[in-house]
């Protein structure tokens, strides 16, 4: 059952948020242990969430346009009275005292948090392998990763654990994990979603998004989230866009461009074909497709891997063991702080936050941060110039499907993974992935679409022709 | 600009990270950062003298809010997730080498 359908069977009462909520757990209780998509389940929030929305319903009050919808929500943002772990030893246990603004939001609009989801450590990777509580696996393929750093919020909705989830999304950790899993997956343009209560792990690149089923599902989530928040200073003072009336005005006329830096080398051969039928399914319902080059975005990848790290750097420096969280006893503060973080980082993070810190260090400074600080400027040129052509850009969400649990070490190979992705958070640009068919082995392809700064009516207008046109979902070993 | 960070960067840049590092995982950082480092070499070779940096995607400019009185975190409650507080504060081991 879709999002939609839940928040319109419960508004009209013909549907209990109650019963609706014990479904999901069931299916939480029957399926986790081979998916662990969670870091904690919450069935006691769940049902008294579920028990206010009936109630309000009974006493004609308004429920809210999530009325009634099991959502998982990534455990990097904060939930008041519920534990809050990035999945890293060093917040293991803490309990934050207030709610992010997103999950303020969703309980406002009458969703039903079911659980908190694993992540690749302080949202650092692209497998939740890096989870300090153990991988998440992907549920069409238990044997494959779900990706990452969202993998745990990805998974809950490809098993059926709840039709919504919350995710973060610094270089592709949304849309990444949505293309591995067969879901939906959209990085907001940065600023549209309020980051209070995010842990932030790189500020100029975080931005919250929703993964979903269905397209539908995800611009509804999008809309309740969104929208201007005092609490966050790079919030953009504008209510939320309304897009869910617009998914189906179609693509008639509509300049879509396929970005060609982005189909070659490095690339799945299946995936780009499968690009190219979407990009045909596009011009059949009346787009223009053209070929568009973006030049710039192959530097991406790099001018990341250093801007990321050194703003890493130093959002973490906050974990020292005074404030909150793991404390490692020692004589001196100092000892402490080093004994804490030692043994409260995993490697990953460790590896981000020296090489953030030598990006930014003394006589590395401009050749390797504000070097790429300079490359961000040519993306962000390269896309608007792109967009004078076009109203939307098409590629490739990921390099390859999803790939087996252990199957890469190396993290600079890992990181490839994001190759695609990267370019659109450096210029603070929207994208989703959407998918579309799958690969001999079954495992799901996703397509992504990117629009520029607040294009994401246009964006869904794109997404929802390209989910109408998709193949049958993927049929991988595991999907039940 | 060196193309590799050396082991004894990487140990001063643990330093200041306040980070901890064994002999084994000095070896493992050095080369993986050195790796990552290298495939950075594309950024580092071009010519980008008359292009201006950018540090964050749209223009940031001051936010403030209206300095009204009103409700917030209490004491006890932003105390609550400390590994030890007393009086009202956060409680941490010797600063400055001193008995407390």
């Amino acid at each position: 059952m879709t999002a939609v359908d839940i928040a319109r069977g419960v508004r009209a009462g013909s549907a209990s948020a109650t019963s609706i909520a014990d479904a999901h757990l069931a299916r939480i209780d029957e399926r986790e242990p081979d998916v662990h998509a969670f870091n904690l389940v919450t069935p006691d929030v769940a049902r008294a969430a579920a028990a206010e929305v009936d109630r309000k319903v009974a006493a004609g009050e308004d429920p809210g346009p999530l009325a009634g919808v099991p959502i998982a929500i990534k455990d990097n943002l904060c939930t008041d009275g519920i534990a809050t772990t990035c999945s890293s030893k060093i917040l293991e246990g803490w309990v934050p005292p207030y709610d992010a603004t997103v999950v303020q939001r969703l309980v406002a609009a009458g969703a039903v948090p079911v659980g908190k989801t694993n992540l690749d450590e302080f949202a650092m990777g692209s497998s939740t392998e890096n989870s300090a509580f153990g991988p998440t696996r992907n549920p069409v393929d238990l044997s494959r990763v779900p990706g990452g750093s969202s993998g745990g919020s990805a998974a809950a909705v490809a098993a059926g654990f709840a039709p919504l989830s919350l995710g973060s999304d610094t270089g592709g950790s949304i849309r990444q994990p949505a293309a591995f899993c067969g879901v939906v997956g959209v990085k907001p343009t940065y600023g549209l979603v309020s980051r209070y209560g995010l842990i932030a792990f790189a500020s100029s690149l975080d931005q919250v998004g929703p993964f979903a089923a269905t397209v539908a599902d995800a611009a509804l989530l999008l809309e309740v989230i969104a929208g201007h928040d005092p609490a966050d200073a790079t919030s953009i003072p504008q209510p939320a866009p309304a897009i869910s009336e617009h998914l189906d005005d179609g693509v008639a006329g509509l300049r879509v461009g396929v970005i060609s830096e982005l189909m070659g080398e490095g690339i799945d051969p299946v995936i780009a074909a499968q690009v190219r039928a979407a990009a045909d399914a596009l011009a059949a319902a009346g787009a223009t497709v053209t070929e568009v080059s973006v030049p710039a975005v192959t530097f991406g990848l790099s001018a990341y891997y250093l801007i990321a790290p050194a703003e890493a750097s130093s959002n973490l420096a906050r974990f020292d063991g005074v404030r909150y969280g793991l404390r490692v006893d020692a004589p001196t503060t100092n000892e402490m702080m080093v004994a804490t973080r030692t043994q409260g980082f995993g490697p990953e993070v460790k590896r981000r936050i020296m090489l953030g810190t030598y990006a930014l260090s003394a006589g590395y400074y401009d050749a390797f941060y504000g070097q790429a600080q300079k490359v961000r400027t040519l993306i962000a040129r390269d896309f608007a110039a792109a967009y004078e052509e076009v109203d939307v850009l098409l590629s490739p969400t990921t390099p390859t499907t999803a790939f087996a649990l252990g199957a890469i070490e190396d993290p600079l190979t890992m990181y490839l993974n994001d190759t695609c992705t990267i370019p659109t958070n450096l210029a603070g640009d929207a994208a989703m992935s959407v998918p579309f068919g799958a690969d001999a082995a079954g495992l799901p392809v996703g397509v992504q679409i990117l629009a520029p700064a607040l294009g994401e009516v246009p964006m869904f207008r794109a997404a929802a022709v390209v989910e109408a046109a998709a193949p049958a979902r993927p049929t991988g070993k595991d999907l039940r | 600009m060196p193309a590799h960070i050396s082991r004894d960067d990487v140990a001063h840049v643990a330093k200041l990270a306040r980070l901890s590092l064994d002999d084994a995982e000095l070896d493992t950082f050095t080369a993986q950062l050195g790796a990552i480092l290298e495939h950075a070499e594309d950024v580092e070779a071009l010519d980008l003298a008359d292009v201006p940096p950018t540090s964050h995607p749209f223009d940031l400019v001051n936010v403030l809010r209206p300095d009204r009185p009103g409700t917030t975190l209490t004491p006890d409650a932003a105390l609550a997730g400390a590994p030890q507080a007393e009086a009202g504060r956060f409680r941490v081991p010797t600063i400055l080498g001193e008995a407390p």
